[in-house]
């Protein structure tokens, strides 16, 4: 497992959440430190989306999430999003450069975006591969593109925790391994923390430090190859999976995934 | 005439720019539910003994609207549905109301509008809401847009978005209920519609869909109020058929510009 730096973390502590009288999370707790990657796997339904809304602030909970710098808490950080496969109107005008400039500047998109600022939104752009997209609408972007425009966008200005939903649906193989690259690549030059929701335990695996099982709260957590070999997954992802996660070298692995949602 | 025109190049502007919105976040539906509410603000009005029922109407709308806001994310019904339950039962109240009698004959001019009657204190009324509109959307028109493309994306940058989503339609409910006197219930909703939809057409980004927004929207008012002069009909629905116009014209050529 990568060396992380364990000056600020993220501490979750006995979380509960229930929502119209149902228990979706209980008795969670999960720490994650900067500079490291947890991908969080479980079934559909077990409270992942839930969990990363309850980080972002978005539902009422019980229990205790704490962000800590040096020790000390410290107030909520910046918190990035790529939310899961976005539902909007595709024929929609919303440009690249519309959405980003709205996400990250005052200015006010309708009024026409002066060169400055498109300059910036490119530069932003070029770090995610995708200053090509700056005039494209964003009905018009693939699932891989329109994943590195969000996470372009959840990058600035520099998070201290990033959250990815289920980066990995609508995008095909290639998008998704480009898409993990750049998050590798985040998460060392600039020490976040990534928690990543994911169904895909072949491709991400080895992007992450460490694995989280949860349904309504953690089964099993540990470094994916643990975690990957532990019977409870069996039951949770079926035979199919686990063959694949069990591939010799688990690194190489990504080839044989497909896409599951 | 001249205040008619004024009326006009104030309120067609904003109809535009709340227009965009509205399409964008497919909420057609609900600005027309909006727009019939007037029937029962009329009757509230009425039972009350208001001469000028604007007041009432305005209540009626921006209580609605917030209702409406409130219900979509408590009720498990789809929103169209909620919206066809609260459309049907707000227009029969209101009629039954105004009907007492037989006296709804009284009312139709709310029908179909009458931009020729507008005085000048309405203008100077829709000059203030023309004000409020842009300083709105100059605020607000970021936030609107990462809302209308997810909402927890917006709550992720700071936004919000319960803020956002009721001030708009608060500000929807005004801006109608406010002009419903100039383009009459039954049509008042296309005025929002129709130019944004024909913009939407051929936009390529937020600017040029808000730019082509207004000057359809300003284009088909000044040209729809000087050709009901002439015509003799009803300016209201004169001004709906050449934004229409505009919108066919727009999907003919945006479908050939796309191809």
């Amino acid at each position: 497992m990568r060396n992380t730096c364990k000056h600020c973390c993220t501490k979750i502590d006995n979380l509960k959440v229930k929502l119209g009288g149902n228990t979706i999370l209980d008795n969670v707790n999960v720490h994650v430190n900067c500079g490291e990657v947890v991908g969080i796997v479980g079934p559909n339904g077990a409270g992942k989306t839930t969990l990363l809304r309850t980080i972002l602030g978005e539902v009422p909970y019980q229990g205790r999430i704490a962000f800590q710098i040096s020790g000390s808490v410290s107030k909520k950080p910046k918190i990035g999003y790529v939310p899961q496969k976005l539902q909007f109107d595709f024929s929609s005008p919303i440009s690249v450069a519309d959405l980003v400039v709205s996400a990250i500047s005052f200015y006010p998109v309708w009024m026409g975006i002066n060169r400055d600022l498109l300059e910036r939104v490119k530069s932003i752009l070029s770090l995610f591969a995708a200053e090509h997209l700056l005039k494209r609408r964003i009905g018009e972007l693939s699932g891989g593109e329109l994943q590195r425009v969000l996470l372009a966008i959840a990058m600035t200005p520099g998070p201290a925790l990033l959250l990815l939903d289920e980066p990995g649906s609508g995008v095909d193989v290639k998008g998704l391994s480009l898409f993990y690259q750049l998050v590798d690549d985040l998460r060392n030059k600039h020490d976040i923390a990534v928690i990543l929701v994911t169904h895909d335990l072949a491709g991400v695996s080895s992007y992450v430090d460490r694995l989280i099982l949860l349904d309504r709260s953690v089964i099993a957590e540990g470094n994916p190859e643990a975690v990957l070999s532990n019977e409870k997954l069996v039951k949770t992802f079926g035979p199919s999976l686990w063959n694949v996660s069990l591939l010799p070298n688990l690194k190489s692995s990504k080839a044989g995934k497909n896409d599951h949602d | 005439m001249k205040n008619a025109l004024l009326a006009v190049l104030l309120i067609t502007p904003c109809f535009a720019l709340l227009g965009t919105m509205v399409v964008n976040k497919r909420m057609a539906f609900f600005t027309d539910v909006l727009g019939h509410s007037a029937f029962t603000g009329i009757a509230i009005g009425v039972l009350l003994g208001i001469q000028d029922p604007t007041l009432p109407m305005i209540a009626v709308a921006v209580a609605l609207a917030v209702a409406i806001n409130l219900l979509k994310d408590t009720t498990r019904a789809s929103v169209d549905t909620v919206l066809g339950v609260l459309f049907a039962f707000i227009v029969a109240l209101g009629i039954v109301i105004l009907s007492r009698q037989g006296g709804f004959a009284k009312y139709t001019s709310y029908l179909i509008g009458d931009i020729l009657a507008v005085s000048p204190r309405q203008i100077a009324c829709f000059l203030v809401i023309a004000i409020v509109v842009l300083v709105y959307w100059y605020a607000a028109g970021n936030a609107m847009i990462l809302t209308s493309v997810n909402s927890s994306l917006a709550r992720s940058r700071a936004v919000n978005v319960f803020l956002i989503e009721t001030s708009f339609t608060i500000l929807l409910a005004l801006v109608v209920m406010i002009s419903i006197r100039l383009a009459g219930i039954l049509i008042i909703n296309s005025l929002l519609v129709l130019p944004a939809a024909a913009s939407r057409n051929f936009a390529r980004n937020i600017h040029s869909y808000t730019q082509g927004a207004v000057i359809i929207s300003v284009f088909s008012g000044v040209t729809g109020l000087i050709v009901s002069y002439y015509w003799g009909t009803a300016s209201g629905a004169t001004i709906v058929l050449f934004a229409a116009g505009c919108y066919g014209v727009s999907a003919l050529l945006g479908r050939r510009l796309n191809r």
